[in-house]
């Protein structure tokens, strides 16, 4: 096998690193979704608890982690083939370049 | 799943008898999920470019209801897991179980569609039309839009259902559970989205 063609299957199939093959264990799922609850748990508290400047920048990162964990898990990213996340966050590359230069352009051009 | 799969023994994923070795429909359903990605993205940028110019209100601190949509947004998150002990039992061949867990996430479902109406409903009656200013109107469409994607992944896990019960959603369908349940994962996550970046940084 030439070292193109071998490099071409990991690419469309590179095994996941946690051992477990094809899909995780349910306690997985439930241990994923109880991380997804408490996370939502402090987003919701920083409706009542005045955490100042650190407001915007803790929500994002709260809102990156659980979409992580949503699309690796849930969706088997994590244990699929390394095409599908390609395809997957080709999209979402472009929808977030889309948005960054709208608000760019707003911006700059706004009298 | 209509091509023929095998189990791969070094890697322990299914190979197709594709160009890519993957099932095309799960491909096909990644592909639209990836466009579903501009959808969306265009819709949550257009509602932070408008939704603050407003001439006059209601704004968004004087009709939204955190607590309420709270509720909803754990709503929304429980069916996710559902839907994925749902795709696990299918697997496994647990077809009763399967069955429990995709009309539990129906219900769920539900809920959250129920939710929404009721809280467009609310916002309605404090004076928030569609059409009464923009940030009004760009509410509507992105939430409008989020609610109908929720409501075909209803329909959709209510025909798993009717299936099921009929005894035509064995384990041989389980890819067909599995890429209807990425359909509505995704719904979850544009939620997760919109919950953070609409509701919670007003």
């Amino acid at each position: 096998m030439s070292t193109e063609t071998l490099e071409h299957e990991q690419f469309l199939s590179e095994p996941d690193d946690t051992g477990e093959h094809g899909h995780a264990s349910d306690a997985l799922y439930v241990k994923v979704f109880i991380v997804l609850f408490l996370i939502t748990a402090a987003e919701v508290a920083t409706y009542v608890v005045d955490i100042g400047d650190f407001l915007l920048p803790s929500l994002m990162i709260m809102m990156v982690v659980k979409f992580a964990l949503v699309v690796g898990f849930f969706m088997h990213l994590r244990f699929d083939s390394r095409l599908l996340t390609w395809v997957f966050v080709a999209g979402l590359f472009l929808a977030v370049v889309v948005y960054v230069v709208t608000l760019t352009t707003f911006s700059y051009w706004q009298a | 799943m209509n091509e023929a799969a095998t189990l791969d023994p070094t890697t322990g994923h299914e190979t197709f008898a594709t160009s890519t070795g993957l099932s095309n429909e799960k491909l096909g359903m990644w592909v639209f999920l990836s466009s579903e990605c501009l959808l969306f993205g265009g819709l949550i940028s257009t509602y932070l470019l408008l939704h603050k110019k407003s001439v006059g209100g209601p704004t968004p601190e004087e009709v939204f209801d955190i607590p309420f949509t709270s509720v909803s947004s754990f709503v929304l998150l429980m069916s996710s897991l559902t839907m994925v002990l749902a795709v696990s039992a299918i697997t496994r061949g647990d077809e009763s179980r399967s069955r429990l867990w995709l009309t539990t996430t129906v219900l769920l479902g539900a809920i959250f569609v129920g939710g929404q109406v009721y809280e467009f409903t609310s916002f309605y009656r404090e004076g928030l039309g569609f059409t009464t200013n923009i940030f009004g109107s760009s509410f509507y469409t992105l939430t409008g839009f989020h609610g109908v994607h929720v409501t075909v992944g209803i329909l959709m896990l209510l025909s798993l259902v009717g299936l099921s019960l009929r005894g035509q959603l064995g384990q041989d369908k389980a890819e067909t559970v599995e890429i209807i349940g990425l359909y509505w994962h995704f719904v979850d996550v544009v939620w997760i989205i919109i919950f953070t970046v609409v509701y919670l940084t007003v």
